[in-house]
């Protein structure tokens, strides 16, 4: 068993927008090439060319269909990766001491070298976001790009995870979710952001932005409608009108 | 607490990073190429960029995967065994150009039109077009064809310019976005960076498609329309606007042809446009009542007033256009059916383009002075904006459709003004300013002119006196008059029936034509290896370049290997297809930043030396030795006219010059220290309004972009088609075929109309079949990229709830899907977010065994499929003993969105483990890939 920290000073995580995110996957590979280069083992793929190809991979896109109870079925792109929990299963199961959830800041790594493969962590986790890489037999996870965010080899602006950095949509954004006066935490408050499966008692520190509302054209037709009054009924009561209207523009006989 | 491990925050990041240009799809982005140990280690977008200012989709990312793809071919290779077996030996390249000059120099001597040379994902073509008019062959073109011509010269002949990359929504003001037909996109990630930067500002984005992902998902509100009405919906929606008088009348008559006259004496010239003896258009001034020239200082054309002369009225094309779109046919409650809409729908979307076009309009405080030398205080903004793509362009009544939604753009005063849409650089570009299309082949000698260009009616069209065509695709024919830019998909099998005339030998250049870039895959791959009873192919030679071991490549007979665009010289030209923002011109470099590690070059490069052996025109200097000596010698050293060449920055001997200037023996160093582009900015005043806008028309003279200005009004009245209508009345000595005289007087319409495409054979098939290619994997084969594989390896056909349940069908169960030309047995899934009579699947991830290194096994070439077994190049006969084509009747676009189907569950779901139809595996030239990857550059 691994203790969390009682607090950590900073929260850092993500703030995913919903709303915005067009289901592109940009993120999944930007994340698959940065830490592959980068934090521990690199991302394998297995059956890489085969009839079953799967790899590691830290950031999925899924899709879902939702049915509102009325007006057409509409469909959510959902990026899921680690959330960096408060009350982090993965961290209290974790037998060996490996995972462990940061004080500073309350990223939640796996130190590869403790890490024995065993998979509770992964079986822990509600989320499905943890990654057995197979070729190295160590868990992988979203590390929040720590070898990015204080890396001083990078320029100020690059600081930033690589999905954030590569999302083209800009539904992706990262901060300190403790700090009530930072972007993500304003973004937060304005928006409505939510926790993943908050029942789960896990407090996530990465919060979702939900969908705005949709398909409500007709509803404000009411509104709109004298926009549409007719000017004329006849084509030759239009070209009356047209002449009226033309000398009211400037230059116009009017 | 425990103690926290010490872990490096402060990696070092790389060694080195090379800037340089991604080639992954068409966009063409900006990419940070992180070197290790001489290695690409990593891939990140540019934020220096114009185009991506630093993101990067997933295929951007993804392209270390693409640089080392166990399916790169290695070796040129010749045939052994017959065609289509994959069988071939390595060869040098000195066996490979010697082959190739050896066939080609004779064609070029004696009989260039033998020659038919296309293109496929080609971002050269301004080069490939300038060989191959030197060559002498008038059969060039790239896959615009069967792309989306169709929006590229709808917007053309309208406005100068089409969406696409022609044009971008003014992001930074829009508060309304209307998109029709489209899943990914050229511009992908511009497209991508806008609805994310609208959407935070709260505007609304309105998806047209009958399928809701990607952009249509996150659309604030989705039309599901019916695959081909889009015409209709626009057309209504133009109804509804001007029946309230919603339409921006100062706008019309300053920069349009809406107050222009239409000749009404019957005649040779009715419909033709007024003009005066210097062809200038004729309008009426409404402060002086007198007929004038368009364009004369202080004349405000009158878009109402009509013109009395010897008896005839001639009225404006305004009153043309009130007395059709006004018509009872347009309501929305006559559209509602058919397009699948609710009229109630139909007339909220109307309101709320009024709504924010005319009160949300607003007023930027910037002066410019127009083409009649009027200077205005300020700018008038109306936020709305449109983009549309190949849900459009991809119907034979795709054409007017797309001309119906630059109307109603312009209707609205929305294009070119802030928060409408806007031009980039070289566009706006008028008719006008655009060559007219050339195809005389004369034997050692260049053509008589670009093959490709803009027809401004009969006397244009590539025929000879018999009317037979002279180019192998029969572009520019009354066919399709208006085929700008040709008819790639007609090529094989015009070729094969030797009509107009056989050919030697076929040279394609990223095309995968034996499989997904294809209609009616099964009868090309016949046609490719069809015989002579003399035993010899009935299409003599292939010569086929690709980087990759794809389906093509079994069927040619000498194989080119290309680089991948990691380890080439490229240039993004503004002589083609540019990379320019609305605020800017700007043109990009691809460069070597690691070297083949096979025996591999450049296509270009390639070209350049199969020019040089053959002594081309165009190629050599008067004294015989060779112009250039690679593709990188020709960027920097060709001269398209003095002072104008591939690239525009850096020009001059000190490289201080920019448009027009000297060739500069470092231009290349000067990209690469620029981070691979060059911007030029456009200055402020300049930057709206810019067909019209004479600071906008002096600095693209400046730059090199125009000769002279070229000020123009928007065509809504498209007069060229008008010729061609004339000519299927009787009028002039070119005359068409009684065959398609009624067809020319129908389609070419110089209006926008819309039509019921051709349902010719499609009695018992009612459901409409689409294809869409996935945003990671768009305009980029994936499947043999392990990291996107992941992504999209198999492609189900998304059938919705109802036919589902009328088909007694589930998920994961197998459906015979038939259409007049043929039938797949397919997966199939459901998707409720879809239009409720239309299935669709990812297209090109289905793939042949053997091809692209994939194992035989794999999910591509088992449950991966193609629609394109299912299409026809032709419609099926009608009994007037033709075969009449299943494409555009204007443009010849290829109507591959037209299809219908019926679907049926099939039987033994448990049995089967495979789509249908089985192709026999090819053998693959370079193996397959490795088992598992663990990828790590650096140490």
């Amino acid at each position: 068993m691994t203790q969390l920290p009682q607090s950590t000073q900073r929260k850092l995580g993500l703030v995913i927008d919903l709303d915005t995110c067009v289901g592109c996957h940009a993120c999944v590979i930007s994340c698959k090439g940065w830490n592959t280069e980068n934090y521990g083992a690199p991302l394998s793929d297995q059956d890489a060319y085969g009839a079953d190809p799967s790899g590691t991979f830290l950031n999925r896109v899924h899709s879902y269909e939702v049915q509102p109870e009325q007006g057409a079925a509409q469909l959510v792109h959902f990026p899921k990766s680690c959330l960096h929990c408060e009350d982090a299963p993965c961290v209290t199961v974790c037998p060996t001491g490996a995972s462990y959830k940061r004080a500073e800041d309350g990223i939640v790594l796996v130190n590869e070298s403790d890490c024995i493969g065993c998979g509770l962590c992964a079986w822990s986790c509600p989320y499905g976001a943890r990654e057995m890489d197979m070729a190295e037999g160590v868990m992988k996870k979203c590390t929040l790009c720590i070898d990015r965010i204080y890396n001083e080899n990078l320029p100020e602006i690059d600081r930033i995870p690589s999905c954030v950095r590569t999302c083209p949509a800009g539904a992706r954004h990262f901060g300190d979710l403790a700090d009530p006066e930072s972007d993500v935490s304003k973004l937060v408050a304005e928006r409505g952001g939510m926790d993943l499966m908050p029942e789960m008692g896990t407090k996530p520190v990465n919060k979702y932005l939900p969908p705005r509302p949709k398909d409500r054209i007709e509803d404000q037709v009411d509104v709109l409608a004298p926009l549409l009054a007719p000017v004329a009924e006849e084509p030759q009561g239009f070209l009356g009108w047209l002449d009226k209207a033309l000398d009211k523009l400037p230059g116009g006989r009017a | 607490m425990t103690q926290q491990p010490r872990i490096e925050l402060s990696p070092k990041v790389s060694d080195e990073i090379r800037r340089t240009t991604c080639y992954m799809c068409a966009c063409r982005c900006g990419i940070n190429v992180h070197m290790k140990d001489g290695k690409v280690a990593y891939i990140e977008g540019n934020r220096d960029h114009p185009v991506n200012r630093g993101v990067l989709c997933a295929k951007g990312s993804a392209g270390i995967m693409q640089v080392n793809a166990p399916s790169r071919l290695r070796k040129p290779l010749r045939r052994v065994g017959p065609r289509g077996s994959g069988e071939f030996r390595e060869i040098s390249w000195d066996e490979a150009i010697s082959t190739a000059v050896g066939w080609l120099n004779e064609l070029h001597e004696t009989a260039p039109h033998k020659l038919a040379f296309f293109t496929g994902r080609d971002q050269s073509q301004s080069f490939t077009s300038f060989w191959a008019q030197n060559f002498g062959t008038p059969n060039y073109a790239a896959h615009g064809g069967f792309c989306s011509v169709n929006m590229a010269a709808a917007g053309i002949y309208t406005m100068g310019g089409a969406f696409w990359e022609f044009g971008q929504p003014d992001w930074e003001h829009t508060k309304l976005f209307m998109l029709f037909g489209v899943a990914e996109d050229h511009d992908s990630n511009p497209i991508k960076m806008g609805i994310g930067q609208i959407k935070k500002r709260g505007a609304r984005v309105i998806g047209v498609n009958p399928i809701r992902s990607g952009y249509n998902a996150v659309a604030d509100d989705w039309v599901g329309i019916t695959p081909g009405t889009d015409g209709l919906f626009v057309l209504s929606l133009i109804h509804v606007l001007m029946k309230a008088g919603k339409i921006d009348l100062d706008y019309l008559s300053r920069y349009t042809n809406a107050p222009v006259l239409v000749n009404a004496a019957d005649g040779p010239d009715k419909g033709l446009l007024l003009r005066d003896e210097n062809g200038k258009e004729l309008v009426i001034d409404r402060v002086t009542g007198k007929l004038t020239p368009f364009d004369q200082p202080g004349v405000r054309p009158d878009l109402s007033a009509t013109y009395e002369k010897d008896g005839v009225t001639h009225r404006p094309v305004f009153h043309h256009m009130a007395e059709r779109y006004l018509s009872e046919e347009y309501t929305p409650e006559a559209v509602a059916d058919r397009c699948g809409i609710p009229a109630s729908r139909i007339r909220a979307i109307a309101a709320e383009l009024a709504r924010v076009a005319f009160d949300e309009a607003f007023t930027i405080e910037r002066e410019w002075t127009d083409f009649r030398g009027e200077t205005h205080k300020t700018m008038t903004g109306r936020p709305v904006s449109f983009h549309a793509m190949r849900g459009i362009s991809a119907h034979a009544n795709g054409f007017q459709t797309c001309r119906a939604i630059h109307v109603l753009q312009i209707l609205l005063g929305t294009v070119e003004v802030p928060g409408g849409f806007r031009f980039k650089p070289p566009y706006p570009k008028p008719v006008a300013a655009h060559p007219t299309p050339h195809g005389q082949g004369r034997p050692g000698r260049p053509l008589d002119g670009p093959h490709l260009g803009f027809p401004r009616g009969p006397q244009d069209l590539q025929i000879d006196d018999k009317g037979n065509a002279l180019r192998i695709d029969k572009a520019f024919t009354w066919e399709n008059p208006m085929s700008v830019h040709g008819l790639m998909h007609m090529v094989i099998s015009n070729a094969y029936a030797g009509t107009p005339y056989k050919i030697d030998t076929l040279f394609m250049y990223m095309a995968n034509m034996s499989w997904n870039s294809t209609m009616n895959t099964k009868g090309v791959i016949e046609m490719l290896t069809a015989r002579n009873d003399d035993g010899g192919y009935v299409i003599p030679r292939i010569i086929y370049s690709d980087a990759y071991s794809s389906e093509m490549v079994a069927y040619a007979d000498l194989i080119l290997p290309d680089t991948t665009y990691l380890e080439r010289h490229d240039c993004i030209s503004l002589l083609d297809r540019p990379i320019c923002e609305a605020d800017a011109a700007a043109d990009a470099i691809r460069w070597p930043v690691v070297e083949p590690d096979r025996d591999v070059r450049g296509f270009q490069s390639v070209l350049i030396e199969l020019a040089n052996r053959m002594q081309l025109p165009g190629f050599t200097n008067e004294d015989g030795t060779p112009k250039w000596k690679d593709y990188a010698d020709y960027i920097v050293n060709h001269e398209r006219k003095p002072g104008i060449g591939p690239l525009a920055g850096f020009r001059g001997e000190n490289g201080d010059q920019q448009g027009r200037g000297a060739p500069n023996p470092d231009q290349l160093d000067r990209y690469i220290e620029n981070g691979g582009f060059y911007i030029s900015h456009i200055p402020e005043g300049a930057d709206y309004y810019k067909p019209w806008n004479k600071a906008y028309q002096d600095w693209a003279v400046d730059l090199g972009l125009y000769d002279s200005p070229q000020p123009y009004l928007f065509q809504l009245y498209v007069e060229p088609m008008r010729r061609f209508q004339l000519a299927a009345e009787g009028h002039g000595e070119r005359q068409p075929p009684d065959n398609l005289r009624d067809r020319i007087r129908e389609k070419l319409d110089p209006l926008p109309i819309w039509y019921e495409t051709d349902q010719t054979g499609n009695d018992g098939f009612t459901v409409n079949a689409l294809t869409q290619r996935p945003m990671a994997m768009y305009h980029s084969w994936g499947s043999q990229n392990a990291w996107l594989r992941q992504l999209h390896g198999r492609n189900p056909l998304y059938v919705p709830t109802k036919l589902m349940r009328e088909h007694g069908l589930k998920d994961g169960d197998w459906a015979r899907v038939t259409s007049p030309h043929g039938e797949i047995v397919v997966p199939v899934m459901e998707m409720a977010a879809l239009n409720e009579n239309t299935v669709w699947t990812w297209n090109a991830i289905g793939k042949r065994k053997g091809a692209w290194a994939l194992q035989p096994d794999a999910p591509e070439a088992t449950k991966g499929f193609l629609l394109n077994h299912l299409i026809h190049e032709l419609l099926p006969p009608k009994g007037d003993g033709l075969r009449w084509a299943n494409s555009d009747p204007i443009t010849g676009q290829a109507a591959w969105f037209d299809l219908k189907v019926k679907i049926e569950k099939a039987a033994n779901p448990d049995d089967r483990a495979e789509c249908e139809p089985v192709f026999d595996p090819i053998k693959s030239p370079v193996g397959t890939g490795p088992k598992d990857l663990a990828w790590k550059v650096g140490k």
